[in-house]
């Protein structure tokens, strides 16, 4: 198959604590959002990929039971997992398979119920997000990692305390005009600045939140993907790279070195620059990651991060919008939907339905999308056509 | 042996076991590959630039200068009653890079990036079972 694959549906549930729905309850609702989207039944599935981690849940081997719930079997399915970047590399799996001519008509669907775990359970898990043999031994968290990596940018290029802290101000800023995000309140420094420290210099107001939700899109073959409800967003360039999982052999930590290869194969699949992306979704997990971001994808020099968003750049209106629906930092992070929903945020932007929070001209977006401390990262390029 | 390595350990089996009983012995040990000569720490037993997977070990000095820096306050499993403390990556002068505790002998008002710091063995004779880790001293206050 050497013609494009379109994504033709989107659904989303609100992200949050969601104590009324199972984790499969969860699934039906993105799923069946994205099929009314898309004008299909789900009988024009040729498989369902599932993009989740599966020490979040009581449920093992999420796949089957989701299939099942939905009423799809015997269709194929199964899970993809890249920690925090599953839910693109569910998309990418699925991308895969059409483009391999296995498949015509994929559903992605990245879901996850973090809320259901105890106290003790995350805290065990939280022990081990590391690599374990010669880092875990120490005490070293996720929030641990992002913050030597912060520390090491601040000392490097003079990236201040203050711009973190604008970042969690731009995202709680777009999280409130955004109803399905966790947090829908702006926030002000003085409030994020007050919040404990979790690991200096981050505070609570630097890391994103666990939450529950689904996100689910639906790709097609180029000939299928025309002619139905919405016109297609096109996935026109799909990047994927890893980096070392240990800081002991990450070569710098002032960047991901996953994100900037990841980036260079997208861009260059889909023939753009960055200074062509109109809109964009990064992985926001700690407030230093998202300034990572605007260097790594190219969205400003090297070491220009934080300048990037003192400037009001990343808003709307700004040279590169960027998580303007609030991104993991507001609007939850599900681990295994993050990707999924960044891809239909940036689905929404280039249909134009975005509402209030909608980036004119947008025809080209991206999304960036980050598993662990950077040892998988998936960056996408849509388009859509004229 | 290597169950003895570290306040919580995941990962009590592995080739390169040696080496907490080295750290036992106020030793620290890299590996260097039989093959190509290159040296590894932490220690791999098969080597990174080549991938042979025959190494020997072999002792370095422990010195190095800080990368970067973070003190935990909201610990996982196994360290809640010993928050907050503060984890130190160094560079080795040797090459490499070891991830742990700021010791007793830096206080925290003195750290800054570049410093030197000496990767220091340290015997746990608090806990019943025996434990090995190793610390990031300054040089002048090492007792190795
Ligand atoms: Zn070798």
């Amino acid at each position: 198959m050497s013609g494009r694959v379109g994504i033709v549906g989107i659904g989303h549930t609100p992200f949050g604590r969601r104590s009324d729905a199972t984790v499969q309850e969860l699934a039906a609702e993105a799923f069946r959002a994205a099929l009314a989207d898309s004008g299909l039944d789900r009988g024009h599935m040729d498989a369902v990929v599932v993009g989740s981690v599966p020490e979040y849940h009581k449920q093992r081997s999420l796949p089957g039971v989701v299939q099942e719930y939905l009423g799809l079997t015997p269709k194929p399915t199964w899970l993809t997992e890249a920690a925090c970047a599953s839910g693109s590399a569910a998309i990418r799996t699925a991308w895969m398979s059409i483009k391999a001519g296995v498949h015509d008509v994929v559903a992605v669907i990245g879901c996850q119920k973090m809320t259901e775990l105890e106290t003790a359970e995350i805290l065990a898990l939280m022990g081990r997000v590391g690599e374990v043999q010669w880092e875990s031994s120490f005490g070293s968290t996720f929030p641990g990692y992002y913050a030597m990596f912060a520390r090491r940018h601040m000392h490097e290029y003079g990236t201040t305390r203050e711009q973190l802290t604008a970042v969690a101000i731009k995202n709680h800023f777009y999280g409130a005009r955004n109803p399905l995000a966790m947090f829908r309140k702006e926030i002000t420094a003085e409030k994020a600045n007050a919040s404990e420290d979790v690991a200096t210099p981050f505070h609570v107001f630097d890391c994103c939140a666990n939450a529950d939700g689904a996100a689910c899109v639906i790709l097609a073959a180029e000939p299928r993907a025309r002619g139905l409800r919405k016109p297609p967003v096109w996935l026109s360039g799909m990047g994927c790279a890893s980096d070392t999982m240990s800081v002991l052999r990450r070569p710098s930590l002032t960047g991901l070195g996953s994100a900037q290869a990841a980036a260079a194969q997208a861009y260059a699949m889909a023939g753009v620059d960055a200074k062509r992306v109109r809109v964009a979704d990064v992985h926001d997990c700690f407030t230093i990651a998202e300034v990572l971001a605007y260097e790594d994808l190219g969205f400003c020099a090297k070491g220009e991060g934080g300048a990037f968003i003192a400037e009001n750049r990343s808003y709307i209106g700004g040279s590169t919008p960027v998580n303007v629906d609030g991104g993991l930092k507001a609007k939850g992070h599900p681990i295994g939907a993050t990707g999924v929903s960044m891809t239909t945020e940036i689905v929404k932007q280039l249909r134009g339905d975005a509402g209030e929070r909608q980036v004119p001209d947008a025809d080209v977006g991206l999304t960036h999308n980050v598993g662990g401390i950077g040892q998988y990262c998936f960056v996408q390029v849509l388009t859509r056509d004229e | 042996m290597f169950k003895w390595f570290g306040r919580v350990n995941h990962a009590p089996h592995t080739k390169v076991a040696e080496f907490a009983q080295h750290l036992r012995e106020g030793r620290l040990m890299a590996s260097r590959c039989e093959a190509c000569g290159h040296v590894s720490f932490p220690p791999r037993a098969d080597c990174e630039a080549c991938l042979h997977g025959a190494f020997t070990f072999v002792p370095v000095s422990g010195r190095g200068t800080l990368h970067t820096w973070t003190r935990i306050t909201a610990a996982p499993r196994g360290f809640e009653d010993v928050a907050p403390y503060t984890l130190g990556l160094v560079d080795l002068e040797e090459g490499g890079r070891a991830l742990a505790w700021i010791g007793a002998s830096v206080p925290e008002s003195s750290l800054a990036i570049g410093m030197p710091l000496q990767v220091t063995p340290r015997l746990h004779e608090d806990v019943e079972d025996i434990r090995v880790d190793y610390t990031l001293e300054s040089p002048k206050g090492a007792t190795a």
